[in-house]
């Protein structure tokens, strides 16, 4: 492991030649990329190209190599990012409701979908802050693979054979696709929608386009990946200094530029300077869903604070401004309407009525689709259960429809599962850490369900309809 | 899934005669070599690139349902904006730094060879002072690549341009601009006394007192 195994030559030997002539017998790496085209061409077109201008691009250490490190960290990122993402979509519960359903026209690509669980608790919580913080921090590792390979982009001829148009338009979805999925995750978590439409249509089908595309790519360009990551020894790369570092043997991948200028920058510094990139955003970011006191380490995370002090003092992601919850909604005159649908059994209570029911304590997060996490709160209130069995539904109760004095907006409305509802830390929330719900967290009184997104647990309750999974049944 | 064009698949093998296997007569020519003429690369690259395809496309029908132009707008304006304009940006102020500090980096007047072997040729001084500025390129460009990478991926709540941040959060916005500031200025900082030190320790040197007198 000592010594690498293309050593750089001696510094006491000749100087290499500027470019590695045409003829030069084929690297271990010279197979990477070879164009059939560029195979045929014949001696005198290939010498007529070698003196054409090569264009600006002159970094010595763009190669297949270092195109392959990125690319396998990106091999193992996105996959990740596209199963958290997939769950993240399960757990809407899409296929339960057209309430619970922002993608109605989803087709096949709904084909996994599968009843969300209710354990264990930390489910949602864990994958949707995985999905969120590995996203930002791949973010230089996705524009250090696209500077990587950037001169292919402007590689001439155009089109070259009927593959080539097609492997191009394949680029152009992974390219394209790759950056609109990390556009439109980093603009939604900062709850800017400037994006055309909602964001789950736009993010799910985005995904299975960029998905399309990344699942092509790897089949076509994995082969060449192993090769050229085995044509050069990884520690050794990590040992060797910029006066050291030479530009990749010449091939025909396009990456090794034809005129490279002197480095300035190891192959290690590069892969540092890419890390550091991963690590100052991890840094910034990742507090925001770990919680605790690292919470305000995420200096430029959306939810790095609390908004206040206090047993309520935990993050927020709707307003009761926001919502436009009206002080007449959530007073004295507040009553909870819970229907059994199909059976006519219909109840109303008040806010003393719940009080006086059976209270239970369960210690649950609020986990954010936006990546954002609470720790786990002391939600006191009444079981969903238990409010079943008021309207008859005594044992194995079904799925509830939650409704909210929310007038309009998205998710004023959920439908929830018998899984969910059947849990016993499923509550109708009262209290949180030993106090009355503030306004923005719900008051009078909110759903809390393990491992629900937080936009599940809706706030301002006034309706349940057990049985139901949308508006207008047994009112 | 394998797309290994057939000469790929033992490169060790393979001795420099390209276009050896194309000098037989068409007649002799396998199917899948045939095929490989007239489209360029295996019958596998097209069945892998016909089922991305098939994916995409159903996706992509309904990515476009809604509002198909602006969708198509971002998609593709993405990988433009990335390509001609983010990428020629930053190439362009590496370049501008380099040449401020003279730096033999990937300006036009460097070298054309790709190695230079340090000591064959220059003096002591003169190779100092380039090691120097090659160092200052550095402490420059990695904090500014990291505050601008945070500008980047932060630029909705760094910007306040049009959130509604604090009406959702109950939060105020206002502290992005003034945190990024201050970590920037931390970045720069920080690399500016690890600089100092380089220097400090490279004057230090001993017989090496080069370095400041130019």
């Amino acid at each position: 492991m000592d010594v690498p195994p293309n050593p750089p030559p001696e510094p006491s030997g000749p100087h290499p030649p500027a470019g590695p002539p045409p003829e030069q017998p084929p690297h271990r790496g010279a197979a990477f990329g070879r164009a059939p085209a560029a195979r045929a061409a014949p001696p005198r077109l290939a010498g007529l190209v070698s003196r054409l201008p090569a264009g600006p691009w002159r970094s010595p250490l763009r190669g297949p190599w270092l195109t392959s490190v990125f690319g396998l960290v990106l091999l193992v990122g996105i996959p990740v990012l596209f199963v958290t993402g997939l769950l993240s979509y399960a757990a809407y519960n899409p296929n339960l409701s057209p309430i619970n359903d922002k993608t109605p026209g989803k087709g096949l690509l709904g084909f996994y979908l599968f009843a969300w669980p209710t354990r264990p608790y930390w489910l949602y919580r864990v994958d949707q802050g995985v999905h969120v913080t590995l996203g930002i921090v791949l973010v230089p590792v996705l524009l250090a693979k696209l500077w990587s390979v950037v001169p292919k982009l402007f590689a001439l001829p155009p089109v070259r054979s009927p593959a080539h148009a097609l492997d191009r338009l394949s680029l152009l979805l992974l390219v394209g696709g790759g950056l609109f999925e990390f556009v439109t995750g980093a603009l939604n978590v900062q709850l800017d929608y400037v994006f055309p439409g909602s964001f789950y249509p736009l993010h799910f089908y985005g995904a299975w386009v960029f998905f399309g595309a990344v699942a092509a790519h790897v089949a076509l360009r994995l082969p060449r990946t192993v090769r050229a990551l085995r044509s050069r020894d990884f520690r050794a790369e990590l040992r060797t200094s910029t006066s050291r570092t030479v530009p990749e043997p010449a091939d025909d991948s396009g990456l090794v530029s034809t005129h490279p200028a002197r480095p300035t920058m190891s192959r290690r510094g590069a892969l540092g300077m890419v890390g550091l990139g991963s690590v100052a955003l991890f840094v910034v970011t990742a507090g925001q869903s770990i919680g605790g006191p690292l919470r305000r380490t995420a200096l430029l995370a959306p939810h790095g604070r609390d908004p206040g002090s206090g047993p309520n003092g935990f993050p927020i992601n709707k307003t009761a401004a926001l919502a436009h919850i009206r002080a007449q909604d959530v007073g004295e005159g507040w009553r909870l309407v819970v229907h059994g649908d199909g059976n006519g059994r219909r109840v109303s209570l008040t806010l003393a009525d719940v009080r006086a029911l059976a209270q239970h304590g369960s210690a649950l997060p609020i986990a954010c689709v936006e990546g954002w996490s609470t720790d786990n709160q002391h939600w006191e209130g009444v079981r969903l259960a238990d409010l079943a069995a008021l309207v008859g539904h005594h044992a194995d109760p079904p799925g509830v429809f939650v409704e909210s004095a929310q007038l309009s907006g998205s998710f004023r409305a959920v439908a929830l599962r018998a899984n969910q509802v059947r849990d016993a830390r499923s509550l109708l929330a009262l209290r949180v850490n030993g106090a009355e719900l503030s306004h923005d967290h719900g008051y009078p009184a909110r759903v809390i369900v393990p491992d629900a997104p937080g936009v599940m647990n809706t706030k301002w309750v006034h309706r349940l309809t057990f049985g139901a999974t949308t508006f207008g049944a047994d009112t | 899934m394998n797309d290994r064009p057939p000469h790929a698949r033992t490169p060790s093998s393979r001795t420099p005669t390209p276009g050896s296997r194309d000098t037989r007569s068409p007649r002799t020519r396998s199917p899948a070599a045939r095929f490989r003429v007239v489209y360029g690369a295996s019958p596998a690259h097209l069945l892998v690139l016909l089922a991305s395809f098939a994916v995409c496309g159903y996706a992509a029908a309904r990515l476009l349902q809604r509002d198909w132009f602006d969708v198509a707008k971002w998609v593709v304006g993405a990988a433009l904006l990335h390509d001609l304009v983010l990428v020629p940006l930053y190439a362009v102020a590496d370049w501008v730094l380099h040449r401020a500090l003279r730096t033999p980096g990937p300006g036009p007047s460097a070298p054309p060879a790709p190695h230079k072997p340090s000591g064959a040729t220059e003096d002591p001084p003169a190779r100092d002072r380039t090691a120097l500025r090659i160092a200052a390129v550095h402490h420059i460009r990695v904090p500014v690549f990291l505050s601008l990478l945070l500008l980047l991926v932060y630029w909705p709540l760094i910007s306040r341009v049009r959130t509604h941040y604090a009406q959702a959060t109950g939060l105020d916005p206002g502290v992005f601009l003034g945190r990024w500031v201050l970590i920037t200025a931390g970045l720069l900082g920080a690399s500016a006394l690890l600089f100092a030190v380089r220097w400090w320790r490279m004057t230090r040197r001993p017989g090496r007192k080069g370095l400041t007198d130019r």
